[in-house]
């Protein structure tokens, strides 16, 4: 899928992540492409973290993504 | 089998605590202090005459049939009017009562045709029946003198006539219009002799405010307002209850039947949603299940531009698994998915979603709730724990006020905004919210305290702006949020709304709310008493949907209102089983009762129940798959009961993706737009046809009964268990009601509920050990997730920005007389009301463009454009456009956007940058696709044997 716009849709995530203030704002944005993306949209959207451009945290949280503990 | 014929006791039951013991002919009765002597005589089993009372409207005292005697009292009290006393002794039929009442009947026949026998009322006529009670034998002042016999028929309703000549003037039909609906269209014109029934200023029903509801047609004792279907077919003989298969109100309905024929829908007096009253479209638009463009066959074709073939249900329910099996062994199991329905039933969407999850191995199944309730789903479970909505319906008569937020009840659910409107009458205060005045903004007898007519995208900065108020005059219920609440989310929220950059005069500006409008709805949401929030697609299909879902539920939780009766967070669902397909499962994240896919104990309860292993990973929701049919990874596609390509955003893309798929098919009653590019047709059958249960936006579980059999041979869990048949999973079940045993075995919330249980009372879930009788009220005294979870609900403006080459936001919604895409009610007489879907524009914006009223207008976005007829209305503010999605001739679809909530992909259809301007007609745009409808539309003859 068109990594912009899977680029834009994380990005929106994190936009309401970013404010909560409780929350680990980096897991939380994971945690929800994670419950709420079909794989292959996550794979295409990490494999295409280079051309994109994320908010610092959403990258955070895609680098996180790709490396999972 | 019998006709159902519901006691009526005359006069509405009183809800009194303390009880009254009277005697009625000898007989002792005990009733709630209030009762009208009627009702208590007929509770003990006394039928007294009557006319112009029933027990669906308020007493009148007008026909003076009902009168009786009290010992000790003088005269000869209209017993409809006259409450009981304790120790009080009636006597309905003494010889003096029996006379008085004879003579008032013979003075009523002086002036009414004799034509009993050729007369549409004839075995369901009041009148007939009380004169018969009387004992009337004569009139002895003939029908010579003045008289109303030649009054003049109206037939201008295309469901039921106005004949005045047998009108007795009881005003028992206005007083419907007035106290069951609420539109108040009817009146009595004229006085003495000259009185009579008059629909608006004297003007046909048709063109008048009446909104054919159906209450005056049912609430007439006589054959004056009758049914069409009945005038045609004659009495029914037996009748079914069912629910009606339109909007989230779930009304109940008997359909009256004569043999497998419907005669006609009559709205079901014990109906614990509707109690009896019904709209325009159950009532009466039920039409479509019988018209000429139903398909009743299976049909297959190789190409989308090939004409279909008629083929046997063998033949199509192989092809179909052949190809899917195909695409899956060429793309990888994660190629085919599904898409169900809120039209269809909890059962069939079970079974869809079992269909992807154990017969296709994945989980990509999504329903069309994903367009319009995703972000409730969303929303209400982060901050209460569950997604539903907090009420039953009755609780509205217990509001004080009440907040109505991006919907339209008088138009999407019109039975529940009769009730609303009941309880306004009565005083309750009403705010709306809405970039539009509806309806309920100021109509008869109702009128918004506050009407917030905010700019269409600014639902979050609204609320939070609300929520400033309330925090910072102090307005919180502290005991409330400290008892049920976690207290650290509550003081984040509570200083984050408290920002001065959140005050409403800080906010006006992007809101387009002055701030003064805010700042007292506020303080009267959080002072009046019981505050009771309904809201509607106005609130979820934005690019902060499911935030706003979150900043409603904050407002609730921060004043107190949430847990009893006459308050709550109520979604107003669109369609009649949003709540239920989403209860099912159909979400590619959840399995049925919300849970989780990736959970390995609910996985395992399925993988136990259904016998294979399931897959952990979430599906792929609806605009995902036609991004992944374009890129080639998502090939085939079963819809059933859904015109995506109507109903979804950004039609070029949808048609792109379908386009890009090599096998859709859709089940469905018609050849719908979706269809265009199908390859195998698989016929629907409708509500009438299969045996079932719709859950409504209360919770409520509702029982669909088959009153005929599937005109296509097979109902459409049939069709879905043939299908997963085929693909090699087998599903065997004899009726429904195994399958609903399955849910009950598999869903905490559903564990007590069984068709036994059905078929005496419908039941609202959680229902099960802990909740036996079910849960009209959620969060009673704890919230499903423990304590209530207040989310900080920061505005970002939606990126759907206007500007010089489109300067007007259009949002769009729906009207009273269609639903949804329109299959249905376009296939009905409704068509009359709403021929077209018209673009409502400011006179302002209309005459800097040179538009004028009913002219041609182009209406363009960045994605496409359509035309449409314009209509002129200042319901619309200056910048903002309205449009309906009712007729693929117009498409406003072509015009929404790709943009969607962050939270759940609920396309954003409230908020399109647009730009209008004057057209001669149709765009070529809607030229090619008509030709493409009628060329995709061809069926094969089939070739002589």
């Amino acid at each position: 899928m068109s990594p912009d716009k899977l680029a834009y849709m994380a990005n929106q995530i994190g936009k309401f992540f970013v404010s909560q203030k409780r929350e680990d704002g980096v897991a939380s944005i994971a945690d929800h492409i994670t419950k709420f993306w079909d794989p292959r949209m996550r794979r295409d959207f990490l494999a295409h973290l280079d051309e994109v451009t994320l908010d610092p945290m959403v990258r955070q949280a895609a680098e996180r993504l790709k490396t999972p503990a | 089998m019998t006709l159902i014929k519901e006691i009526d006791y005359g006069t509405q039951a009183q809800s009194a605590t303390k009880l009254v013991t009277l005697e009625v002919d000898g007989h002792a009765v005990t009733v709630p202090e209030g009762t009208s002597i009627m009702r208590a005589s007929m509770e003990a089993g006394i039928k007294i005459p009557k006319l112009c009372a029933t027990d669906t409207l308020n007493s009148f005292g007008s026909c003076r049939m009902c009168l009786v005697e009290v010992e000790g009292r003088n005269g000869t009290p209209a017993s409809c009017t006259t409450p009981v006393a304790p120790g009080m002794k009636v006597h309905t039929s003494s010889d003096n009562v029996r006379r008085l009442r004879r003579g008032v009947m013979e003075l009523y026949i002086s002036d009414h045709p004799l034509d009993c026998l050729t007369c549409s009322a004839n075995g369901d006529c009041e009148l007939q029946d009380t004169a018969g009670e009387v004992g009337l034998r004569e009139v002895r002042y003939g029908q010579e003198g003045a008289n109303h016999l030649d009054a003049p028929t109206d037939g201008s309703n295309p469901y039921f006539d106005f004949d005045a000549s047998k009108c007795i003037v009881c005003s028992r039909c206005v007083r419907a219009c007035e106290e069951v609906q609420g539109t108040f269209a009817l009146t009595i014109e004229g006085r003495g002799f000259a009185s009579k029934v008059a629909a608006g200023m004297n003007e046909p029903f048709l063109t008048s405010e009446c909104v054919s509801c159906g209450a005056c047609v049912q609430a007439c004792p006589t054959a004056t307002l009758m049914e069409k279907s009945v005038v045609e077919l004659g009495q029914p003989e037996h009748s079914v209850v069912t629910t009606c298969a339109y909007c989230g109100v779930g009304c109940s309905f008997k359909a009256e039947m004569r043999g497998d024929q419907v005669v006609r829908m009559v709205p079901w007096k014990d109906g614990k949603a509707n109690h009896g009253h019904s709209c325009v479209k159950g009532r009466f638009a039920w039409g479509y299940a019988s018209h000429p463009d139903r398909i009743l066959k299976p049909m297959i074709r190789d190409k989308i531009d090939d004409p279909w073939q008629e083929v046997s249900w063998d033949v199509a329910i192989a092809r179909v698994a052949s190809e899917f099996k195909r695409i899956q062994a060429k793309a990888g199991v994660d190629s085919i998915g599904v898409i169900t329905s809120s039209r269809c039933t909890n059962e069939e969407t079970y079974l869809v979603q079992k269909l992807a999850r154990a017969a296709f191995g994945n989980n990509n199944t999504d329903t069309c709730a994903r367009v319009c309730h995703s972000p409730t789903g969303y929303g209400l479970g982060k901050t209460f724990g569950t997604s539903a909505g907090t009420q039953n319906f009755d609780s509205v008569e217990q509001a004080d006020v009440m907040m109505v937020i991006g919907a339209n009840p008088t138009d999407g659910h019109p039975v529940f905004a009769s009730r609303m409107k009941k309880r306004l009458r009565e005083g309750a205060k009403l705010i709306v919210i809405d970039p539009r005045q509806i309806d309920m903004v100021r109509m008869p007898h109702v009128e918004a305290s506050y009407h917030l007519a905010l700019r269409p995208g600014t639902n979050v900065a609204v609320m939070t702006s609300l929520a400033h108020v309330i925090v910072t005059e102090n307005l919180i219920d502290e005991n409330f949020v400290r008892e049920r609440c976690e207290l650290d989310a509550f003081s984040d929220w509570a200083a984050f709304v408290a920002e001065p950059r959140h005050s409403p005069e800080a906010l006006e500006k992007t809101t387009g709310v002055p701030a003064e409008l805010v700042r007292g709805a506020a303080r009267l949401y959080a002072t009046a008493g019981n505050g009771a929030i309904y809201y509607g697609l106005g609130v979820t299909e934005h690019s902060q949907g499911s935030t706003t879902v979150m900043a409603i539920a904050n407002l609730a939780m921060a004043t107190g209102n949430i847990g009893r009766e006459g308050v709550g967070v109520n979604p107003l669902r669109g369609q009649n089983n949003v709540q239920g397909s989403c209860d099912m499962g159909s979400f590619p994240h959840e399995l049925p009762g919300y849970r989780h896919v990736s959970g390995e104990g609910v996985r395992s309860i399925y993988e136990h129940e259904w016998g294979v292993k399931l897959n952990p990973e979430p599906g792929l929701r609806i605009p995902n798959m036609f991004d992944a049919a374009v890129d080639g990874t998502f090939l085939g596609l079963y819809v059933q009961g859904e015109d995506i390509l109507q109903s979804d955003p950004d039609t070029h893309h949808v048609s792109k993706g379908l386009k890009a798929m090599e096998c859709v098919v859709v089940h469905d009653l018609f050849l719908n737009e979706t269809a265009n590019y199908a390859h195998v047709f698989l016929p629907g059958s409708t509500f009438l046809e299969k045996d079932g249960t719709f859950t409504n936006a209360e919770r409520r579980i509702n029982m669909v009964r088959r009153v005929m059999a599937p005109k296509a041979g097979l109902a459409d869990w049939e069709t879905t268990m043939a299908i997963s048949n085929a693909m090699g999973y087998p599903m065997n079940y004899q009726h429904p009601s195994e399958i609903m045993e399955e849910i009950a075995r598999t869903t905490p919330t559903f564990a007590g509920v069984t068709y036994a249980r059905l078929a005496k009372e419908s039941v609202q879930w959680p229902c099960n050990d802990a909740n036996p009788d079910g849960s009209p009220i959620m969060h009673v005294d704890k919230f499903q997730r423990g304590l209530g979870h207040f989310v900080i609900t920061e505005y970002v403006p939606t990126d759907e920005k206007i500007g010089p080459r489109f300067p007007l936001l259009l949002t769009t919604g729906r009207i009273l007389s269609q639903y949804n895409v329109g299959a249905q009610t376009r296939r009905t007489a409704n068509v009359v009301w709403h021929p077209e879907d018209v673009l409502e524009i400011h006179p302002q914006d209309a005459e800097d463009r040179g538009i004028h009223d009913g002219d041609w207008v182009r209406l363009a976005s960045r994605v496409g454009d359509t035309t449409l007829r314009a209509v002129l209305t200042e319901r619309v503010a200056p910048g903002v456009v309205y449009t309906t999605f009712h007729h693929p001739v117009t498409q406003a679809n072509v015009i929404t956007t790709e943009y969607s909530d962050w939270a759940t992909n609920c396309p954003e259809y409230k908020v399109t940058a647009v730009q209008v301007s004057p057209s001669n007609g149709i765009s070529q745009w809607q030229e090619q696709y008509q030709d493409l409808t009628v060329k995709s539309r061809r069926i094969a003859a089939v070739p002589a044997k």
